[in-house]
């Protein structure tokens, strides 16, 4: 009996030193990673046997902030912003959860469990727009920002296009800290030299005239449009396709509910057949590619003439080695906007939001108070390649491309992108990707693309 | 069992203490943080709470001096866990899979099979997850037996350097299918012509240019079969391994006595060795299958989300997290689920069917 | 020569044939470990380094995965052991004590290993977070434990069910208990399988990805995520990459090669046996 006892308190003691061996560690240096929560024991349950703990004067209180940048430019962006936060806000400390992986699905898949959980980061990266209003306002897991945007005067430094398309029932819902232009079409300035091709002032103004310039390119052999694999270059190129072909208003009419342009009809139609066409220009090779840099890549190797890619590829194009590829503006590379979208400005915008019920939310309006600021925004910006979403940041900061962006910002009709969030909440985006991925195994099904599109619609609940 | 009952009253009483201890401990805990030197304890402490509230159970258990007793409560534990982290998850995945949650707001309304129709009724894609994960399991089991039994068979001719050729097949299973799918993405690189890289590449340098090929982006179905190349190379080692053992235990006194009735060393292992080793490739099988129904960092790492590529644990994910369609995202696992079950339920039943009582 | 040599040395060449091919990935893996950046192109990825080797790439990966690596140790050493135990117990007391029912209870463990994991991410989660095991290195220890339940109660079953009786019917008659059976007898018995099993769920666990991004906070993410993060960046250093993804898989890699033949032998001692 006795041996018994003795050997279940065995057991127990060598379950729980193995147990104390997995919570204890070696210290480790740690790369931004944050002290331990210095929580004290409420005073009510205060017992004696619990050791004491620093108080919270002592060690900075952490905020959580979640995104995905963790690639060249757009993490040096991020650590910009954080070391200004941190000098600002001495008393907080960014703990940077960026999780990789999958076009972003992983950040996703953490975020969601973590939402469901009801432990949300102190504030997330979202891109503005639909993904925003339609994922986490309709999941009722955010503020809205009507105080923070009046009393910081936010509101009044964004284009008047832009307020909207991150507002639900008049109430804006996230900050947006950068903008960028899903509609440019890169090219080489050696390749379209050979093949005697003349971009017209101001670009293409519809695709039929691009296509001329692409029988004269392929003529000399070479790829006129590169493109990606499926992730999400295909999409990339496709809206920019429909854009180009309907116009910034029957686009926007795609989308509204219910929407003024039908998904069954001509307009739709006819950006198909162009996209169709398009496609039978581009590298056969393009499914296999690992990602949207080996297209933009052979861009500037001159394999191919075009690419359609947004601005986050001139960082790509621009920047020294390892990072990029260090060519020089209007040399080796050069920039004009999609076929038929001049005057139009496709964007998207990574914003970040106020969650409901996170630890911290002094901490995350510290943040959102400096993603909002002009010194945060001028911080972040020309890392990442992308341009302030505010109207007033200092030009001289930014390379040659993003100053004609800013202006382009303030004078061009905004749209936004669906690729990238801002039309299309995350639900219909999908059905729409897997639609369009299904048409990639054939392209010339184009009728039951454009049925599969306008079921894509119904099923968001947007369509009749 | 009562009339055995022995109470004890020393360990009663530390019986008593322990559960009080830890259920105190638990209380306390559920509200308060433990933080010594700095670092947070809580975690550790709530489950070493629960051991100790248990470890007084189990005295209490002792106390009645019955073994089937004592047996059921040593289970409890993992009995209760898998309850929990198991049946009752599963349990919730059906549960869901029979409303329309869509978004992040749980929406629990009661909607039928229709998530499972969806699925089916005009619906290409799934088809083309339900014939990749058909050619692919098959590919990938035939594939890891006959390499498994091949080396198995050559090893065990005991030449020397067997140990290192052992661990040259073994090594790939302890490498992350995410690290091998990345690696062989390269490896399997598709550009033929201007662009070769990778083992086309390195044909090319051999002079094998014969055998260049696009890989996994070759037409389909064809092209996902090169997908169970990296996942056979993970796991026929383990296969080897698992014939070798099998292979070693039959008697050497068997071989000898068909060596002396004159058999061939190839007869020897055709009607000797073969038929006994098949309880371990059913094991064999059944291990292979579950993680092949199941797959997913593997093609993602070398696909990329290519939909020719796709399986239903991608497809899973993308509707769960990437679409926010919970509901539709739960009946596809239980359908993979569904189609494990209906491999291993009857490899279950009739193994405890067939073992003798103890 | 003799036909046994003939038979030998055409053995040899299929054996060293197939080792290199096993070997190519983990060639290209170490080539590029140390090649300095400049180097990296898909046209000479199967040279060897033509300028000595970059000790870098290793010193640059890992800086970044120290910490992760320090979390993955704290997490894998004392997981595997434990739920070896756990296992071992297990199926001690439903292979030897038999009662009503522990062939099905068996079962329905059994069929824990095949649930596909990430349809239950959520309510894990959510279970965890309200169990107050969310966040650190404790829960994921605890999870991986209770998933790791099934494998191993199988491989000791099936061990335990192959060793006869008699032992254990001799040691009842000496007077020993259920737990004293277990401690004097079986126990020491065991090692095969223990190897088996510690040396199957290091593996898994070390590996693993999806509950060690979706059950711990950030400063105690596992080894995987690190590399994780680290492949997904999207313009990849593939020579820093390389050499973190071999620094990762370090520890696995060691194990196999220095106590594949425990894991062998406990495989061939009937751990998996039908």
């Amino acid at each position: 009996m006795s041996s018994k006892k003795s050997g279940f308190t065995a057991f127990c003691l060598l379950v729980a030193s193995m147990l104390v061996v997995s919570a204890c560690g070696v210290t480790t240096p740690s790369i931004a990673s944050p002290q331990a929560p210095a929580t004290v024991v409420p005073a009510t349950m205060a017992a004696p046997v619990l050791l004491p703990t620093a108080t919270m004067t002592a060690l900075p209180t952490p905020v959580e902030i979640f995104s995905w940048w963790v690639g060249p430019g757009e993490a040096d962006g991020l650590a910009a912003m954080v070391a200004l936060f941190n000098h600002e806000y001495p008393q907080y400390t960014i703990v940077n959860a960026a999780v990789a992986g999958g076009g972003g699905t992983n950040a996703q898949a953490v975020l969601a469990t973590r939402l469901a959980a009801g432990d949300p980061p102190d504030s997330w990266q979202a891109h503005a727009g639909q993904e925003t209003i339609g994922t986490y306002v309709a999941g009722n897991e955010v503020k809205p920002l009507d105080d923070f945007f009046a009393s910081t005067g936010f509101g009044k430094v964004l284009p008047a296009t832009l307020l909207p398309l991150i507002s639900k029932d008049g109430h804006p819902y996230s900050v947006p800290v950068d903008i960028h232009r899903s509609n440019v079409m890169w090219y080489n300035p050696k390749v379209l030299a050979i093949a005697k091709v003349t971009i017209p002032v101001g670009g293409f103004t519809n695709w039929n005239d691009f296509f001329k310039a692409c029988d004269k390119i392929k003529a000399t052999g070479k790829v006129c449009l590169s493109l990606g694999p499926e992730g999400f270059t295909a999409m990339h190129l496709f809206e920019n396709v429909m854009i180009g072909t309907m116009g910034a208003a029957k686009w926007d009419g795609l989308w509204t509910r219910p929407p003024t342009t039908n998904w069954n009809g001509p307009d739709v139609r006819t950006s198909i057949a162009n996209f169709q066409k398009a496609l039978s220009y581009t590298n056969s090779d393009a499914l296999t590619l690992s990602d949207w840099q080996p297209a933009s890549k052979m861009v500037a190797d001159g394999d191919a003439a075009f690419n359609i890619m947004g601005d986050w590829a001139e960082g790509y194009f621009a920047n020294a080695a390892p990072n990029g590829l260090a060519l020089k503006p209007h040399v080796g590379f050069d920039w004009t906007p999609a076929p038929g979208t001049q005057g139009i400005f496709v964007f998207l915008s990574d914003s970040f939001v106020l969650p409901i019920g996170n630890k911290n939310p002094d901490g995350t309006m510290a943040w959102l108070a400096l993603a909002a600021s002009k010194a945060g925004q001028e911080a972040f910006n020309p890392l990442k390649g992308s341009i302030c979403a505010r109207t007033d940041c200092n030009p001289a900061f930014f390379s040659e491309y993003s100053q004609g962006a800013m202006q382009d910002w303030a004078t061009d009709i905004v749209v936004g992108s669906l690729t990238h969030g801002v039309v299309a909440n995350n639900n219909w985006k999908a059905a729409i990707d897997t639609a369009l991925k299904l048409y990639l195994t054939d392209p010339t099904r184009a009728d039951q693309f454009q049925g599969a599109l306008a079921a894509a619609c119904k099923s968001a609940g947007s369509c009749q | 069992m009562l009339r055995k009952f022995t109470l004890h009253i020393p360990h009663m009483i530390m019986a008593i203490a322990l559960m009080f201890l830890g259920m105190v401990a638990l209380f306390i805990l559920n509200t308060a943080r433990l933080v010594i030197a700095g670092k947070d304890f809580t975690s550790l402490a709530l489950i070493l709470s629960g051991l100790i509230t248990y470890c007084g159970v189990l005295i209490v258990v002792i106390m009645f001096h019955n073994e089937k007793v004592l047996s059921v409560g040593l289970l409890l534990p993992s009995i209760a866990a898998v309850a929990v982290f198991v049946y009752g998850f599963i349990g919730w995945s059906i549960r869901i899979s029979l409303s329309r949650w869509q978004g992040l707001q749980p929406d629990y309304t009661w909607v039928g099979l229709k998530q499972y129709v969806l699925l089916f009724t005009d619906n290409p894609r799934f088809i083309i997850d339900i014939r990749n994960t058909g050619m692919f399991t098959v590919l990938f089991i035939l594939g890891c037996l006959a390499l498994g039994l091949g080396f198995a068979i050559l090893l065990d001719q005991r030449l020397k350097g067997e140990a290192i050729f052992r661990s040259i097949f073994l090594f790939p299973m302890s490498i992350s299918f995410i690290a091998s799918g990345v690696v062989w993405a390269w490896l399997m690189n598709p550009s033929t012509g201007d662009h070769l890289a990778g083992i086309n590449l390195m044909f090319h340098l051999l002079h094998l240019d014969f055998l260049i090929s696009n890989w996994f982006t070759s037409p389909q179905p064809w092209g996902m079969a090169y997908t169970v190349i990296p996942a056979i190379w993970q796991l026929s080692g383990f296969t080897m391994a698992l014939y070798l053992g099998g292979i070693r235990s039959i008697s050497e006194d068997m071989r000898e006595a068909a060596r002396v009735d004159g058999a061939s060393e190839f007869q020897i292992y055709r009607y000797i060795i073969l038929p006994l080793l098949q309880p371990i490739t059913l094991s064999a099988v059944i291990i292979l299958a579950h993680m092949s129904l199941k797959i997913f960092d593997l093609i993602v790492a070398l696909g990329n989300q290519d939909i020719r590529l796709d399986v239903p644990g991608i497809y899973m994910w993308t509707t769960t997290f990437a679409a926010g369609n919970y509901a539709q995202g739960a009946a596809i696992g239980v359908l993979m689920l569904i189609s494990v079950a209906v491999l291993v339920v009857p490899y279950v039943v009739s193994t405890i069917r067939s073992e003798t009582e103890l | 020569m003799t036909r046994r040599t003939i038979l030998n040395a055409s053995i040899y060449i299929i054996l060293i044939f197939f080792a290199l091919i096993f070997l190519l990935p983990v060639y290209l893996m170490v080539v590029t470990g140390f090649k300095p950046f400049n180097e990296i192109d898909l046209a000479t990825m199967w040279y060897l380094p033509t300028s000595g080797l970059h000790i870098q790439n290793f010193i640059a990966a890992y800086n970044q995965l120290a910490p992760n690596l320090n979390n993955s140790l704290e997490m894998v050493i004392p997981e595997a052991i434990l739920s070896a135990l756990l296992g071992s117990l297990n199926g001690y007391l439903l292979a030897k004590w038999k009662f009503r029912g522990s062939n099905l209870i068996f079962s329905l463990i059994l069929f824990g290993m095949f649930i596909p994991y990430q349809s239950i991410l959520i309510p894990l989660v959510k279970f965890m977070f309200a169990i107050k095991l969310y966040g650190d290195i404790p829960g994921l220890v605890l999870v991986h434990i209770i998933y790791g339940i099934p494998i191993t109660t199988l491989i000791f079953r099936n061990y335990y069910a192959g060793i006869g009786t008699e032992i254990l019917e001799a040691g009842r008659m000496d007077g020993a208990s259920l737990m004293g059976l277990y401690r004097h007898i079986m126990f020491p018995l065991s090692g095969p399988s223990f190897a088996v099993v510690i040396i199957w769920q290091f593996t898994q666990a070390w590996n693993e990805f999806l509950f060690a991004v979706v059950l711990t906070n950030q400063s105690h993410w596992p080894v995987t995520v690190a590399l994780n993060n680290l492949a997904g960046s999207q313009l990849v250093q593939w020579n820093v990459l390389m050499a973190a993804t071999l620094l990762a898989a370090l520890p696995t890699l060691l194990v196999y090669i220095f106590l594949g033949r425990y894991f062998l032998r406990g495989l061939m001692a009937g751990a998996l046996k039908g």
